[in-house]
């Protein structure tokens, strides 16, 4: 049992004035401290947290309305830009440094009341399935020690599982968001490209980047995305929003049309896990959905569109480390070049080093065409046969990952087994349409998690869809 | 099958700005190659008559007044950032010889 209540229920009780936003902060940094042996979180952001949960009791008291998440507390993943805690994206060369504005998501969160009491760990600058690429820490799956959280968010949603806080925000470029929440047993929500501002994240790959919550229910995932989501000047990539609330979710699976997708339930997905999968299409079914399979033979290029593209544009991302404007510098370094290449060398840790070498290699003078181009043309192709999928159903359906979470170390030494982890969450990215991880059932007490995709700005519908079926797995 | 050489990993560290160590260059070199390998599979994909895809909700140009807007994030906030400073500019090593 969680100690945490539903968001909404929270919120509506501190503005009642029956729940105090100081305790439910104190109760998140007892509990992160409690747990820190899971190294789940860089840093907290005490100070700050307990200043804005006081302002924020004063503001009941005097009759004000503080907002739809009035006092509940949340981790941010370290690739946010916050106050009160330095922003690393768990690497060395960012190490130190303090940001000085907030990303948009942050800032919208706090207008509606919530409550940053952490930071937590991640792949440095996202880059990983497991935590295990953090240049501080590894962390620990809340399930198994010895195993990963999974990743890149692995620390935001190990820290929802430990029941650090109510709700975490992650980050999803090719997975990140909903591979540790199948790994960990949480909700994880990758909403359509562009729906919610990337103001002030620290930039991955950015025609795949998307920010989501992770969460303990559907309904919680909606209660966040429904701050966040929207336009934003500072980020010109963003869609408008639904006029309807996102937590408006309505209806059962009676009639839905969803279709399961054939390549994600070979040979190569864990038997335990398809068992686990094909169950709970079966609840699906019982409940009314009509499920048929569904084929788009281009998926499994997925994965090596995504090794192209993505290194690609971390190339170009993380140019911008380089020792002159922000963040570590190397301090002995006697020329400009030097200062460039010698900060680099020691800042950056050996995955960001190698998609940056990957990335420059596609697209450079001579290989640009057969890799950057083809790889982005062949993306093309995923994008219509997810469209034609979407002309016969509503929703598609299967594993959010190969297997359950593995041991620490196993993938460590060899960087392409490590980016196969990925394989069934790649897809959703390229083509940018929103998915979602819910917790369904479990392998040798290790969670399994069901995916769940609809097309571009479906995310009401889709979170519709996950709050039906999630009710049949409990 | 594309199998880098010492040269290619070197000439691609130099791209980068990535200064490595001999140990590095070995790493790299069998590491990125078994990774471009595997990219490899999209040569023979024929995508006769499609166009590539880099911006996937179709916006275009997003255009708004060239007015400047208040953030409250003054120039010294970001100033204090950097490494080193002089005069309310980055101070870089000298890049002319």
């Amino acid at each position: 049992m969680s100690q945490w209540l539903p968001i909404a229920e929270i919120a509506a009780k501190v503005q009642a004035g029956n729940l105090s936003a100081v305790e439910l902060v104190e109760k998140a940094l007892a509990t992160i401290e409690d747990k820190k042996d899971f190294e789940a979180i860089i840093a907290t952001t005490a100070e700050r947290a307990r200043e804005r949960a006081a302002s924020i009791d004063a503001a009941v008291k005097n009759g004000q309305q503080v907002g739809a998440l009035a006092g509940v507390p949340f981790i941010a993943k370290d690739n946010f830009l916050t106050f009160g805690a330095q922003t690393t994206a768990a690497s060395n060369i960012l190490k130190g440094f303090d940001a000085p504005y907030q990303a948009t998501a942050i800032q919208k969160l706090e207008e509606a009341g919530a409550i940053c009491v952490a930071k937590a760990n991640l792949d440095a600058f996202a880059h990983g399935s497991s935590t295990e690429n953090s240049d501080f820490m590894t962390t620990k799956n809340p399930h198994d020690k010895t195993r990963v959280p999974g990743g890149s968010s692995g620390g935001s949603a190990a820290a929802v599982v430990l029941d650090m806080a109510p709700f975490a925000l992650g980050t999803d470029t090719g997975g990140s968001i909903r591979l540790p929440a199948s790994f960990c047993g949480a909700v994880g929500y990758k909403p359509t490209y562009g729906l919610v501002s990337r103001s002030g994240v620290v930039a991955m790959a950015s025609s795949l980047d998307v920010i989501g919550p992770l969460t303990r229910s559907v309904e919680d995932a909606a209660a966040v995305l429904d701050v966040m989501a929207g336009r934003d000047q500072l980020d010109s990539t963003t869609i408008e929003r639904d006029q309807t609330a996102y937590t408006d979710l309505s209806g059962d699976l009676q009639g839905k049309k969803v279709g399961v997708i054939k390549e994600y339930m070979s040979d190569d997905l864990d038997p335990a896990v398809k068992q686990q999968i094909e169950a709970a299409i079966e609840k699906m079914k019982q409940a009314g959905a009509e499920i048929t399979e569904v084929s788009m033979p281009s998926l499994p290029l997925a994965l090596a569109v995504y090794y192209i593209v993505c290194p690609a544009e971390v190339s170009s991302n993380l140019s911008r480390y380089d020792g002159q404007r922000f963040a570590f510098t190397d301090p002995n370094a006697t020329n400009l070049e030097e200062s460039y290449s010698n900060t680099r060398k020691i800042g950056f840790g050996k995955e960001a080093k190698r998609r940056i070498m990957i990335g420059t290699y596609v697209l450079s003078s001579g290989y640009y065409d057969a890799y950057y181009r083809k790889a982005q043309t062949v993306r093309t192709k995923l994008i219509q046969e997810f469209a034609t999928a979407f002309e016969h159903v509503d929703f598609l359906v299967g594993p959010t990952a190969p297997g359950p979470a593995f041991k620490i170390g196993q993938n460590a030494h060899d960087p392409l087994q490590m980016y196969l982890t990925d394989i069934m969450t790649v897809a959703t990215n390229l083509v940018g349409i929103p998915a979602i991880s819910i917790p369904a059932g479990a392998v040798d007490e290790l969670p399994v998690g069901l995916q769940l995709m609809a097309a571009q700005q479906h995310d009401r519908a889709l979170l519709s869809v996950a709050k039906a079926t999630e009710e049949l797995l409990v | 099958m594309t199998q880098l050489t010492r040269d290619d990993v070197l000439k691609l560290a130099r791209l980068s700005r990535l200064a490595l160590t001999d140990e590095e260059v070995d790493e790299f070199l069998e590491e990125l190659s078994s990774v471009l390998q595997y990219v490899e599979q999209l040569t023979d994909v024929d995508v006769a008559g499609l166009t590539p895809t880099s911006q996937v909700t179709g916006l275009t140009n997003v255009m708004r007044d060239d007015t400047v807007q208040d953030y409250g994030i003054a120039r010294d906030d970001l100033l204090r950032l950097a490494p080193a400073t002089q005069d309310d500019q980055l101070k870089v090593k000298r890049m002319i010889g």
